[in-house]
């Protein structure tokens, strides 16, 4: 204790106090500080910087249809309030950015990857608020009840995509897609957000456990595995592709046959 | 005709060979002219087929034959195998069909190569092995000989006359009396086909005040529920799944309900009849009664899969393209002091195709 006393008016006394006492308040801010507190400091700042990044790509690629702040112009709608969701969407499917203007914009590679689409969500997400990208509980089909969503998908999505999801015609050049291998997550955002000339299926009309049984149905029976007990299911189109082919090759084979039968056979050299 | 193509001379010596036809050859391999174009050529000669003169093609074919119908006892033995060894539920890949049941398959493939083949060995056998020489069987006279019509004549007079049917008047012709009456016996009973449609066809069971409910919750619908741009199906509170009328009241009452910009709406009863921009129309197609739903929510029109009839929601669902003869029907609706959407009647007119007596 002397010596410490001794050396009180050391030149670097003040210093060493001082140094203890930061590190004696940091150790009690670290002790008692609400731990959620501290960590949510640089997710703020990654969403933030998600917006910043994802508002760069926008200026690139979207701005010039849909108006540099979104507002949308003769060439596209306006995003405000289209939500995350449907960003994920029309990107994911690689439907925006479009080709060039028509009745439809179709289904083509994506050339975002999945970082930058959460980017470019996160952007016009923080335009107006809208539906969020879903969350893989909500679209992922196990566990889910088949049967229910088929009868679901009949009644509201059958009309235009055809009972088994094979798609069907519009008007005016527009058409349903054929849902074949679409992601689970993509025929959800579809149902929640409406793209295009689709009508969207709002939580309160068909709730996310319905959604969940609508995905699960496709899956089941509109993929490469899906399973036809029956045979040959010709497209899955319907009576119109079933007559068509037994009368195109169930009665060409009979033709055939009956041709067959009265041909004439083989006839030895005239003796 | 060659003379129609400017060388008249070159072709006068020349029989004309659309004029006859030709009968057979001459003696130097000339055409002959038939003296009767249309005489009968009678059967062409017989000839062998090797089958006939070479008995070890006939023992060929008979080998053929005979595997023919091996194949098929063994594709039946393997329709009884593949019964009892595949399971019901086994699925199996099988390029292009895709994923089918192995049990359906090998079913049907057995059996197709077992029947296919037992015709296939006849045909080949009465191709090749049985008798092909042509007979020739003339048909007889239609007519029957003078002695057997004398005699059926002389018969019925005398039953005629010994039935007394001419003479007895009463009894011929309460005869044909009671044969007259007789089937309208059989038409009454027609009128059991069923009870008289009435005004059935002309009314659905919305009421006033019942409420629409949401044929996939089966809950009923508020006005926050349903926003712009998306589909709703409705269908009246209290209709039952279960319940025995079910499929004949939901045929007719179905809804569809969409919600438009207020703005948008051009026609004044529609707007009218709407709540907040929220208009009920009836799903069933005008034309021949198919559900109409296609909903394209940029354009507003809703078209019919059937024969493509399209309907403009924003115009009081007005015909724009295809057969359909009328406008959909829409329902009146409003919003009830519990807040839940409710009919504010009937639909003015009869929903579905038009008939005859529609009065709309």
């Amino acid at each position: 204790m002397k010596k410490l006393s001794a050396r009180r008016r050391h030149p670097l006394a003040a210093l060493v106090v001082l140094l203890f006492a930061l590190a004696a308040t940091g150790g009690l801010y670290a002790a008692f500080a609400p731990a959620g507190e501290a960590k949510a400091d640089p997710e703020k700042s990654s969403q933030s910087l998600a917006i910043e990044e994802g508002k760069k790509l926008y200026a690139v690629g979207c701005s010039s249809c849909h108006g540099a702040g979104g507002q949308g112009s003769s060439d596209g709608p306006s995003l405000v309030g289209v939500g995350a969701a449907a960003v994920d969407f029309q990107v994911g499917t690689g439907r925006m950015p479009a080709q060039q203007p028509g009745a439809q914009v179709p289904k083509k590679k994506k050339i975002y990857s999945q970082d930058q689409i959460n980017q470019l969500a996160a952007y016009v997400a923080s335009l107006g608020s809208g539906p969020a990208q879903p969350a893989k509980h909500q679209y992922d089909p196990s566990g889910a009840d088949v049967a229910k969503g088929g009868q679901l998908f009949r009644t509201n999505c059958a009309q235009c995509h055809n009972f088994t999801g094979e798609g069907g015609a519009l008007t005016h050049g527009k058409s349903a897609p054929n849902l074949d291998n679409v992601e689970p997550k993509h025929i959800y955002e579809a149902m929640q957000t409406g793209p295009q000339n689709m009508p969207h299926f709002p939580d309160t009309v068909l709730s996310v456990k319905d959604k969940k049984d609508i995905v699960a149905y496709v899956h089941t029976v509109n993929s490469d595995k899906s399973e036809t007990p029956g045979g040959f299911k010709l497209g899955g189109l319907g009576p119109v592709v079933e007559g068509l082919f037994a009368w195109i090759f169930g009665l060409g084979a009979l033709i055939a046959v009956a041709v067959w039968v009265a041909a004439r056979t083989a006839k030895a050299k005239k003796s | 005709m060659s003379s129609q193509n400017g060388s008249n001379g070159s072709h006068e010596n020349v029989s004309e060979p659309d004029e006859n036809l030709p009968t057979g050859l001459g003696e130097n391999g000339d055409v002959v002219r038939a003296d009767d174009p249309f005489a009968d050529p009678g059967l062409p000669p017989h000839e062998h087929r090797i089958q006939d003169v070479d008995e070890r093609a006939a023992k060929r074919s008979e080998r053929t034959v005979a595997l023919l119908f091996t194949v098929s006892m063994l594709a039946t033995v393997g329709f009884i195998a593949s019964y009892v060894i595949f399971p019901i539920g086994k699925i199996v890949y099988v390029w292009p069909i895709g994923h089918v049941s192995a049990l359906n398959l090998a079913l049907g493939c057995t059996l197709g190569v077992a029947l296919f083949c037992i015709g296939a060995g006849a045909v080949h056998w009465a191709r090749t092995l049985m008798s092909d020489h042509e007979l020739v069987d003339e048909r007889h006279a239609i007519e029957a000989t003078p002695e057997t019509r004398e005699k059926v004549m002389a018969d019925f007079r005398q039953g005629a006359k010994e039935s007394a049917l001419g003479r007895r008047k009463l009894i011929r012709n309460s005869m044909f009396g009671a044969l007259t009456l007789v089937p309208l016996s059989g038409v009454v009973l027609l009128r059991d086909l069923g009870p008289l449609p009435k005004t059935k066809l002309e009314h659905t069971i919305w009421r006033k005040g019942k409420v629409l409910v949401n044929t996939n919750t089966q809950q009923p619908l508020r006005p926050e529920d349903i926003s712009v741009g998306s589909l709703t199906f409705a269908q009246p509170e209290g209709l039952e799944e279960k319940s025995d009328n079910f499929q004949q009241e939901i045929a007719k009452a179905a809804l569809m309900l969409v919600r438009l910009n207020p703005s948008d709406i051009k026609d004044k009863k529609e707007l009218d009849w709407s709540h907040e921009g929220i208009v009920a129309y009836s799903k069933i197609c005008t034309h021949v009664g198919c559900p109409v739903s296609l909903y394209e929510q940029q354009t507003h029109h809703v078209l019919c899969p059937c024969h493509q009839s399209t309907f403009d929601l924003s115009d009081g669902a007005r015909v724009i393209f295809g057969p359909a003869g009328h406008p959909l029907p829409q329902l009146n609706i409003s919003v009830n002091k519990d807040g839940f959407l409710e009919a504010q009647g009937d639909f003015a007119e009869p929903v579905g195709p038009a008939y005859w007596e529609r009065s709309a």
